[in-house]
C-alpha cells in the first residue's frame, strides 16, 4: 500500500492538472465565442457568393464549354484531398474525426484504382497522416503563426489548388473539416469543390432574368477560383469554432475526471491515516496491558 | 416616392457597411464605370480596381477596390470583395506600398492580357489617389 506521503503528492500532482484543464476550458470558452462570431459574420459572402453562382451556372448558354472548375474534367481519375485539421492537440476526437472520415474516403478510392493526391492543412493532420499516406501527401500547410483566421490565408490554398488544377493535376478536389453544429458536436464533414456541385439549386432562383457585363461565361470563370477560396475559408471557420467547442467539452470532462480522482485518492489518504493511529494506539494499549 | 435602395458590401470575414439610405452608386465594373440608381434592371458584374461612389441621404462614402462581385436585384445592390478600404481611412504608405506590388507585378512578362489591364488599371487608380 502507498505510504500516506505518496498519496498526499498524487493528491496535489491531480490537483494541479486539473488546475491546468481548468484554465484550458476557460481559454477555449472565451475563444470559441469569438470563433463562432467569425463564423457567424463571413456566412453572407459564402452564401451570396454561392447564390450568384448558383444564378449564373443555371443560365450559362452551352454547357460544354462551361469552365471547367464547374463541369470537371470529364475524368475521375486523380483525387485530391484537402484535409483542414487543426494545429494544436488537446481538443478530444476533433482530429480524428476528420481524420477517420478522410480514411473512409481514400480507401474507398484506392479500391476503385484512383490515384489519390492529399494536401494537409495543420499540423496535427500531417501527423496522423504521414504514416500511411506518406507518398501521397503532396504538400503539408500550416498555419501555426497567423493568431487569426484570415482570408489571406485561404486564398493562399486557394491558388495552390487552382494552379494544380490547372496543370491538370488532379480531376476532383474535395475538402474534409468539421462543421460546427453545437458545443458538444462536431459534424465531419466532406465537400467537393472541384467540380463544383450545383443539384441543390432551387427553383424560384431561374426566375430572376439577369443581365450580364460581360458575359456570363467570363463573369463564372472569374468567380469559380474566387469561389474556391471562400468555400476553403468557410471551412477554416467552421474548423476553427469546431475545434474551440471541441477542446471546451474535453477539457470539461478532463477536469470533472480529475475532481473524481482528487475525491477518491482523498478518501484512500484518510483511510489509511486512520489505519496508522489505530495501530499506534493498539501498540500503546496492549503494551500497557502486558505490563 | 423615395428614391433610395439597399446596398450591402460583404467581405469574407464580416459584413463591411449596409446602407438603406443610398440614392446612387457608381461601381468600377469591369466595361468601365457604371452607375446604379433605384429600379436598375438586375444585373451581375465584376469590379475592377476602383474607387466605388456611394450618395446617400446621410452623405457621401467613397471606397477604393481590388477586386469584386456585384449583384443587383430587387433594388438590392451587394458587392462581395476581398479587398476594401475607405479611402478616408487608408493612409499613404499603405497606398504606396501597394503601388509598388502593383508595379513589380505589372514587369511581370508572363501575366496574361486580362491580368495586365488590371493590375495596369490600379496603378492608374493608386496614383490618383497618392
Amino acid at each position: 500500500m502507498a505510504t500516506l506521503d505518496d498519496l498526499k503528492k498524487r493528491i496535489a500532482s491531480v490537483k494541479s492538472t486539473q488546475k491546468i484543464t481548468k484554465a484550458m476550458k476557460m481559454v477555449a470558452a472565451a475563444k470559441l465565442r469569438r470563433a463562432q462570431e467569425n463564423a457567424e459574420k463571413g456566412r453572407p459572402y459564402s452564401e451570396k457568393m454561392n447564390n450568384i453562382i448558383l444564378n449564373l451556372s443555371s443560365v450559362i448558354s452551352d454547357k460544354e464549354n462551361a469552365p471547367k472548375l464547374l463541369s470537371g474534367t470529364g475524368e475521375e481519375k486523380v483525387h485530391l484531398c484537402i484535409v483542414l485539421t487543426s494545429d494544436r492537440g488537446l481538443c478530444g476526437g476533433f482530429n480524428t474525426n476528420i481524420i477517420k472520415k478522410a480514411k473512409a474516403y481514400f480507401q474507398k478510392i484506392s479500391d476503385d484504382g484512383k490515384t489519390l493526391k492529399i494536401i494537409t492543412v495543420g499540423s496535427k493532420g500531417y501527423d496522423q497522416l504521414k504514416r500511411a499516406y506518406e507518398d501521397n501527401i503532396i504538400e503539408k500547410v500550416s498555419f501555426k503563426d497567423s493568431k487569426n483566421i484570415n482570408y489571406f490565408d485561404a486564398e493562399k490554398i486557394g491558388s495552390m489548388i487552382i494552379e494544380n488544377f490547372e496543370k491538370e493535376e488532379f480531376d476532383v478536389c474535395t475538402i474534409f473539416y468539421n462543421k460546427f453544429k453545437n458545443v458538444i458536436t462536431q459534424i465531419p464533414q466532406e465537400q467537393q469543390i472541384i467540380p463544383l456541385k450545383t443539384s441543390e439549386a432551387d427553383e424560384n432562383s431561374s426566375e430572376d432574368n439577369y443581365e450580364f457585363e460581360p458575359d456570363e461565361d467570363e463573369i463564372l470563370s472569374n468567380l469559380l477560383p474566387k469561389n474556391i477560396s471562400t468555400q476553403i475559408f468557410k471551412a477554416m471557420l467552421e474548423n476553427s469554432a469546431s475545434e474551440q467547442g471541441s477542446r471546451m467539452s474535453a477539457m470539461d470532462n478532463a477536469t470533472r475526471n480529475a475532481g473524481e480522482m482528487v475525491d477518491k485518492l482523498t478518501i484512500e489518504y484518510n483511510r489509511s491515516r486512520q489505519a496508522a493511529i489505530t495501530k499506534e494506539l493498539i501498540e500503546i494499549i496492549s503494551g500497557a496491558e502486558s505490563l | 416616392m423615395s428614391e433610395e435602395f439597399k446596398i450591402e458590401i460583404v467581405n469574407p470575414e464580416k459584413s463591411f457597411l449596409s446602407k438603406e439610405d443610398v440614392t446612387e452608386v457608381v461601381v468600377p465594373a469591369f466595361e468601365g464605370e457604371m452607375g446604379i440608381l433605384k429600379d436598375h434592371i438586375s444585373i451581375i458584374s465584376f469590379l475592377k480596381p476602383g474607387i466605388i461612389k456611394i450618395f446617400s441621404k446621410s452623405g457621401d462614402e467613397n471606397y477604393y477596390v481590388e477586386d469584386g462581385i456585384l449583384e443587383f436585384k430587387n433594388n438590392n445592390l451587394s458587392v462581395l470583395t476581398s479587398s476594401i478600404f475607405n479611402i478616408k481611412d487608408i493612409d499613404k504608405n499603405k497606398i504606396s506600398e501597394l503601388l509598388v506590388q502593383a508595379e513589380e507585378h505589372s514587369k511581370n512578362n508572363e501575366i496574361t492580357d486580362q491580368n495586365k489591364y488590371l493590375v495596369d488599371q490600379k496603378i492608374e487608380i493608386l496614383k490618383t489617389l497618392n
